[in-house]
């Protein structure tokens, strides 16, 4: 008999596969601008390999969501918890996980697009030689452009230099990306949105909003809708 | 963490360079200023003399406060702020990085001009010294609570007159002992404390003000 209730007992102590466990975890969450509540009570998880894909008409809430998430913001209620325990009690591994690109590009305009990325590279942490950044901006589809000032740059350009840092090696798990096609171009589009879905296939996480219906394959996609 | 500290001291001194006409303005100003005192109150020796420490630290404060708004602006507008914000280092160094640059490119500078302005004012040799040694004391205070104000006036209309309101009170101190040793030594005291408080201040605004920064940053980014 007591073998048995250690046999049951152990079967509750087996650890939920990885490919379930939720990363990104938000509980109630609330978020008050200009005196009016934005959304409350708002509760979601993330799970390994999957994307979600923040709706809403303009004003919704969508840019505080991913705000509240990176910490960017207060919340005014409820917490981000990250692997299990609350993003702002391990500041520091958590931000070491994060990838935000918002909707200013962090770019220099004196500075190239080279020492753009490889100075937020040194930022982030992680070391991008030439060679690394070279590949980014390749795979950005603006290889050519390395050398030149962002300030010469029209604004698809520098939008596909922000993204490039997605493809800098000392890839983060969590991708915060808001607007990431906006001011791209087709082709552009379809090159985030296989670097997303490769993202998702090595087991990230992204939080996205757009207003573009975009084609992600074989990417784990929820939705979620703020009113 | 040395690595981020030199990834944005070094972005701000290259964006610098690439700019250089934005700090020498500054400079310039500086000069300027300092040069029509002599003009505006006549060649008396005696008086241009005893006016001279107070006249440089006086431009000095001025000098380094119009480039206060230069040091979180852009960053503010262009997104490089919120990036320095989820950096997984703490913002108060990567805030130090930035006002160590500001300094270099604006208070040292000052310093090193000084004692040719010194000169103009007919300051002698040990004086001079006494001039250079205590603006290379004071302009990193000058940074560290300008970056303060700074911080504080993000976002903020009309913010170089705001930022001239709150941060001229604060230069106050660094003002009495900066040009009070000078002064000390020309009326043939020991200049010696006044450099020792300035070296004070200094510590202590190096301890507290990366800290007010980084938390009047975060008050500008939400």
């Amino acid at each position: 008999m007591a073998v048995a209730v250690a046999i049951i007992a152990s079967k509750f102590i087996v650890p939920a596969p990885l490919s379930t466990a939720a990363l990104l975890e938000v509980r109630d969450l609330a978020c008050v601008r200009g005196g009016k509540p934005l959304f409350r009570a708002l509760s979601f998880t993330v799970q390994e390999g999957e994307l979600l894909w923040v709706e809403g008409r303009n004003g919704a809430g969508k840019t505080s969501l991913l705000r509240l998430v990176c910490g960017l913001a207060e919340p005014d209620g409820g917490e981000v918890r990250w692997r299990g325990a609350p993003a702002r009690a391990q500041r520091e591994g958590f931000l070491g996980e994060l990838l935000y690109l918002g909707h200013l590009n962090a770019l220099k305009d004196d500075l190239s697009v080279m020492e753009n990325l490889r100075l937020a590279a040194r930022l982030a942490g992680t070391d991008a030689s030439r060679a690394d950044v070279e590949a980014a901006l390749a795979e950005a589809g603006i290889g050519a452009l390395g050398a030149r000032a962002v300030r010469t740059l029209s604004q698809g350009q520098r939008r596909r230099a922000a993204l490039a840092r997605l493809w800098l090696p000392g890839t983060r798990p969590l991708w915060i990306l808001d607007e990431p096609f906006s001011a791209l171009d087709a082709e552009a589009v379809q090159r985030l949105a296989a670097c997303i879905a490769a993202h998702m296939h090595g087991g990230g996480v992204a939080l996205l909003t757009t207003h573009q219906e975009v084609p992600l394959p074989g990417a784990r996609v929820r939705r979620l809708a703020l009113h | 963490m040395a690595a981020a500290f030199g990834a944005v001291f070094m972005r701000d001194i290259l964006q610098a360079w690439r700019r250089r006409s934005d700090w020498l303005n500054a400079l310039v100003f500086f000069v300027i200023v300092t040069s029509l005192f002599p003009l505006g109150v006549g060649a008396d020796p005696k008086l241009l003399k005893a006016m001279a420490p107070g006249v440089v630290w006086v431009a000095a404060l001025l000098a380094a406060m119009l480039s206060l708004p230069r040091v979180f602006g852009s960053d503010h507008a262009d997104g490089t702020l919120e990036q320095l914000a989820l950096a997984p280092q703490p913002l108060p160094l990567l805030v130090l990085a930035k006002v160590s640059a500001h300094w270099l490119l604006s208070g040292l500078p000052l310093a090193l001009v000084a004692p040719v302005l010194g000169l103009q004012f007919g300051l002698e040799g040990t004086a001079i010294a006494l001039l250079f040694v205590a603006l290379l004391l004071g302009t990193p205070c000058l940074s560290l609570i300008g970056a303060v104000a700074a911080a504080l006036t993000l976002g903020a209309r009309g913010a170089g007159v705001l930022v001239a309101l709150l941060v001229l009170p604060l230069y106050i101190p660094v003002l009495i002992f900066g040009a009070g040793a000078v002064e000390a030594w020309e009326a043939g005291t020991a200049p010696g404390a006044y450099l020792s408080l300035l070296a004070a201040g200094f510590l202590l605004a190096l301890a507290l003000t990366p800290w007010a920064t980084a938390a009047a940053v975060r008050v500008a980014l939400e």
